[in-house]
């Protein structure tokens, strides 16, 4: 508002106004130019490569068997192993992360409760990557804590279980995906109008009736869109996987293609790239959907 | 009598009919022990796993005691703790003033921005690394210096530094303090070094940190650049014993429990932190 008053005001005054303020537009823009730049450099023009790569063979011309080669062996069992695996720990994440959420906002709940999850949430949330995948080994390897600890109660639980198998390695991902939905989840329940709770419970609603016909509807739309944000969070991690020593890995299948010697092919590593940066994109755009629709009732 | 309650309620100062109504559920007191034993076990089992698997008469902090005399450890210690200062560096410099400009003279530009800073989340490091590498290995000279890191890890703390900065310029009157200095004859540069840069504090000091988390962090490229950072080192020792490698997870447990306190005590909480996570260096 300022500026356009302002604006006039010097129009009043200088008379020749839309040329001087045309003019001084593109000094300003000038001084985006080292931003733009160095993102051109590091971000955009990478990513372009690499998207124009995906269609190129080594000597440069155009090609479709890059693309064509993610559906063959071993990649296709790539994507399963992570799609499930993005999926299952999205949703024991997002799951146990919405309950707490809501538990830590009971009103019973002792003062020290919720300042403390939401502390610790910040911190475990990035608690990731290499250090995590020794915690987990320390937990739950063959020689973890836990698992003594329960091969003592005569519960020997390998080799049904294991660090690098779904469940195992969704067990560790809920490391960083529960306080993730946790600090997302609590503005969205607090966003719950007091007076919804208390009309419900005026006309004689029990809890789950307010959650079965107030609550979740409203918050469906958030809780899908927080979930497919943890999908995304999850389909992406690298370095966890690798520490825990899972083979079949979309992320870990690229850095062999790039990093390895014998499996070394950048041109299969775009494609594979670029099948991740189209799921993303669709995880992205789903979560930008359902979030539309979430603000319709939610502050 | 339920108006009653519900009026009390209403009212934050009236605790004793809050309390004397509402016991905590059970299946909630559940979720909430369920929720601190996947916090805390982890952390109890490194502890445990650290102190464990040592010959008779060696000291119970054995495999600290080995890592802290490997060389290699300082090392990698320093090279990340160098790569992070830089990485803050070059990100405040880049940031800061762009920030600045396109709340001052371009707001139309902060659409533009907000897409932009959702990139790295589109762009994982995986795949950026993959984009980088060849265009990378042309430049030999900055290919081989630790410092092409922090180039890159300014991309990935990118999205981190704009919403902490985008949030603390949105809280101040920009336009009032800009004029104020400009009525008093300072020019930009001042402005911004003595007027904006100390009204921002909070945020710059938020933004960092958080960067400094991430730089710290920091796996996937640094491994594929073949840099031995601190993650790399403990992802390379702990492959060969695991002791070691549960004792440097400690060890980054407690850098990264320590940065995010003062986060938290900075009084941004939550919600700052919550940023951090929806990065991709897992």
């Amino acid at each position: 508002m300022a500026l356009g008053e302002l604006g006039t005001q010097s129009a009043v005054r200088a008379g020749s106004a839309p040329r001087k303020r045309s003019r001084s537009r593109w000094w300003a823009l000038l001084g985006m130019l080292p931003f733009f730049a160095y993102i051109s450099i590091f971000l955009l023009i990478p990513t372009g490569e690499l998207i124009v790569g995906a269609f190129r063979t080594q000597a440069g011309a155009f090609t479709l068997s890059n693309i064509s080669d993610i559906f063959h062996a071993p990649y296709p069992q790539a994507f399963e192993f992570s799609l499930e695996l993005s999926a299952l720990s999205a949703l024991m994440g997002g799951g146990l992360g919405f309950l707490v959420a809501n538990a830590v906002l009971h009103h019973g709940v002792p003062r020290f409760v919720r300042p403390a999850f939401i502390s610790f949430s910040g911190m475990a949330a990035n608690f990731a990557g290499v250090p995590l995948g020794f915690a987990y080994i320390a937990t739950l390897g063959t020689l973890g804590v836990v698992t003594t600890l329960l091969q003592h109660l005569g519960l020997f639980i390998y080799p049904a279980f294991s660090l690098q198998g779904l469940f195992g390695c969704a067990l560790v991902y809920m490391y960083f995906q529960l306080p993730l939905m946790i600090l997302l989840m609590i503005p969205v329940i607090e966003g719950l109008r007091r007076e919804w709770r208390e009309s419900a419970s005026n006309l004689g609603a029990s809890s789950f009736e307010f959650w079965r016909y107030v609550g979740l509807p409203v918050i469906t739309p958030s809780l899908l869109g927080l979930m497919v944000l943890l999908f995304g969070n999850a389909f992406s991690a690298y370095a966890t996987a690798q520490t825990l020593g899972v083979s079949s890995l979309v992320t870990i299948d690229i850095a062999n293609l790039i990093n390895g010697d014998i499996t070394f092919d950048p041109q299969d590593a775009y494609a594979l790239a670029l099948a991740m940066i189209v799921i993303i994109v669709i995880t992205i755009v789903v979560y930008a959907l359902l979030q539309r629709r979430a603000s319709r009732w939610l502050r | 009598m339920a108006q009653v309650t519900a009026v009390a309620e209403a009212r934050p100062s009236s605790h004793r009919f809050r309390r004397a109504r509402s016991r905590i559920p059970v299946w909630h007191l559940t979720w909430l022990v369920l929720a601190a034993l996947v916090f805390l076990v982890p952390i109890y089992s490194v502890v445990q796993f650290s102190l464990a698997g040592i010959g008779p008469g060696q000291s119970p902090f054995h495999w600290y005691l080995t890592v802290f005399d490997d060389p290699m450890f300082r090392a990698s210690f320093w090279l990340s703790i160098q790569i992070s200062l830089e990485t803050v560096a070059v990100s405040l410099v880049l940031m800061v003033p762009t920030v600045f400009w396109v709340h001052l003279r371009l707001p139309g530009l902060r659409a533009v921005m907000d897409l932009i800073s959702i990139l790295p989340f589109v762009v994982p490091p995986i795949v950026l690394v993959v984009g980088l590498l060849p265009f990378l290995k042309n430049i030999t000279w900055l290919f081989v210096r630790p410092e092409v890191l922090s180039l890159i890890y300014v991309v990935f703390a990118l999205p981190f530094l704009y919403r902490a900065l985008d949030a603390g310029l949105r809280a101040i009157d920009l336009r009032t303090l800009v004029d104020a200095a400009e009525s008093l004859g300072a020019r930009m540069p001042r402005t911004l070094l003595r007027v904006i840069l100390p009204n921002l504090r909070a945020a710059i000091i938020g933004g960092s940190l958080l960067t400094i988390a991430i730089a710290m962090g920091e796996y996937t490229v640094a491994s594929l650049l073949e840099f031995n950072t601190f993650s790399v080192y403990t992802y390379t020792v702990g492959t060969s014993t695991a002791y070691e490698g549960v004792a440097l997870s400690f060890i980054s447990f407690i850098f990264v429990w320590g940065a995010m306190l003062a986060l938290y005590l900075l009084g941004r909480g939550g919600r700052g932190a919550a940023a951090v996570a929806i990065t991709d260096y897992k």
